[in-house]
């Protein structure tokens, strides 16, 4: 099924050196790969930015969930591509092509090597979304929960569609049958109970989380401290002179696709 | 392993022993990946999971998974139409099998407004409407009270008599006891034992290996054991019986003696 692209996004529960950066730092070499990868098309660096990250996945041993990923976003590169070679040049169709699956490999990498707790303590410490969520939610960290919950939500909701999948095939469902509103319509069956099953869910968890004493007062502590080690400096450092590189370059050269 | 029609069958393991994914097997929802499963003769590898579930009826464990019509005719229907059925015989089937569960007063309203247990007979309705050969249940008889359990053992013995096999896949052993069905035993993904249900149900061993508890008939009488009964008791009904004679036998030899 087309859901085993959502592996390719799952935490991966390993604890390699990959795991054990600080989110913080990853959550900036992210933005710090994807700065350039926005700001350029050109092949070359395209390239390089997705090669660089295969020694990273593969230190996290999740290469083969990642290639898994690439595999069911086979068909979207492949729709990217067609598109842009009617509307444009070849080298720009393929660029376009690399970009999405280095965007898709980096987000990947993200997630499969940082667990959702981690990312949630992570943005708890950003001031900006704490002030954020005062002001909206009424607590500061309302809005990192919520975060970290759709997060940790996915692997759940991922099997739950299986289920309904199965269910409704169960009932003579064919879901690639017909003409393309047919199909489209077809997953109506699929949606609604999905949808229903998400907003009982979240109903219990309220309900769950209110009966732990959610949210709490202002100065709640955690049970582990995010600490930066020296590597973690390190990669802080490449990722925003990589960032601030890319922008110098990006208003005063004009740099070709090829 | 083989299912005949007429039989009646209940699986039983624990979590993770692979009951669900060999129900799944039956319709074709999983294929095997070694060996072979076959429906009337037609490996299941060779038809499509709508062509199988024709013959083979699958109600899955929670009824969420499945409705999403606006009303409970719409609902049973659903299959009906996915097998095509002339429209005459649609109305005809809903209506008899909505009769047949107590549900036709309920045939215009939305499947989201009922309750938990009428949830669970709709699900069920909604596949034997389309009169299966094969009805697979997945855990029939969570959260559903005794006079549902009752309702549902009688509708079980029904469908036995009109010459449909029916498996269910299940945890409640008390359900089973009262039932007697031939009882798979499964661990670990594979078969640990098979038979009748009160041979398995009061063996300890086989008992101690699936991780299950006994029936409170077959703990009763095999703590009376020294008393000259039978082991394999599980149901109240069989385990009055042999109790009564006892106790005639008592009555007598006490009048004999006075």
């Amino acid at each position: 099924m087309s859901l085993r692209v959502l592996n390719g996004f799952k935490f991966s529960s390993l604890k390699t050196p990959v795991h054990r950066l600080d989110p913080r730092a990853k959550f900036l070499l992210v933005i710090g790969i994807i700065v350039p990868s926005l700001l350029f098309t050109n092949i070359y660096l395209l390239s390089a930015l997705l090669l660089v990250q295969v020694p990273l996945l593969m230190v996290g041993r999740v290469t083969r969930r990642w290639v898994q990923s690439l595999r069911a976003g086979v068909f979207l590169s492949a729709l990217i591509f067609v598109v842009n070679f009617f509307t444009g040049p070849l080298v720009n169709a393929v660029a376009l092509t690399l970009r999405f699956l280095l965007l898709m490999t980096t987000f990947s990498f993200f997630f499969m090597t940082t667990s959702p707790d981690d990312l949630g303590l992570a943005i708890d410490k950003v001031g900006f979304i704490r002030w954020l969520s005062r002001r909206w939610l009424g607590y500061p960290n309302a809005l990192s929960f919520t975060f970290t919950t759709a997060v940790r939500l996915v692997p759940t909701m991922a099997v739950d569609a299986q289920t309904v999948v199965d269910a409704q095939r169960s009932r003579g469902l064919e879901l690639d049958k017909g003409n393309l509103l047919k199909r489209v319509r077809n997953y109506i069956p699929i949606l609604i109970p999905l949808l229903l099953i998400a907003i009982r869910r979240s109903l219990e968890l309220a309900e769950a989380l209110e009966a732990r004493g959610f949210p709490g007062k202002e100065g709640r502590t955690s049970l582990f401290e995010l600490q930066f080690k020296p590597v973690d400096y390190l990669l802080l450092g490449i990722s925003l002179a990589g960032i601030v590189l890319s922008f110098w370059v990006f208003f005063h050269y004009h740099v070709p696709t090829i | 392993m083989k299912i005949d029609s007429g039989d009646f069958l209940a699986i039983m393991g624990e979590n993770g022993a692979g009951k669900t994914t060999l129900a799944k097997q039956l319709n074709g929802l999983l294929k095997p990946t070694l060996g072979r499963v076959t429906v009337d003769g037609d490996d299941t590898t060779k038809k499509s999971v709508a062509q199988l579930s024709r013959k083979v009826g699958i109600v899955f464990q929670n009824p969420d998974h499945l409705l999403f019509s606006e009303t409970v005719r719409e609902e049973v229907g659903f299959a009906l139409k996915n097998f095509g059925f002339e429209p005459g015989v649609i109305v005809k089937q809903v209506e008899r099998t909505l009769e047949a569960f107590d549900l036709a007063h309920y045939v215009d309203i939305s499947p989201f407004l009922l309750s938990g247990g009428e949830r669970k007979r709709v699900a069920l309705a909604a596949v034997l409407a389309w009169e299966p050969d094969y009805l697979i249940l997945d855990e029939p008889t969570i959260g559903q009270d005794y006079q549902q359990k009752e309702r549902l053992r009688n509708f079980i013995l029904q469908l036995n008599s009109q010459g449909k096999a029916v498996v269910m896949v299940t945890h409640d052993v008390e359900f089973v006891a009262e039932c007697n069905p031939k009882v798979v035993l499964m661990s670990n993904g594979k078969v640990l034992a098979q038979g009748q249900a009160d041979e398995i149900l009061s063996d300890d061993g086989l008992i101690e290996k699936a991780s299950l508890v006994k029936p409170q008939m077959a703990k009763l009488f095999s703590q009376l054991d020294g008393f000259g009964f039978p082991r394999d008791v599980v149901d109240v009904h069989r385990a009055k019986m042999l109790l009564e004679e006892k106790l005639l036998e008592v009555k007598v030899r006490v009048a004999q003696s006075s």
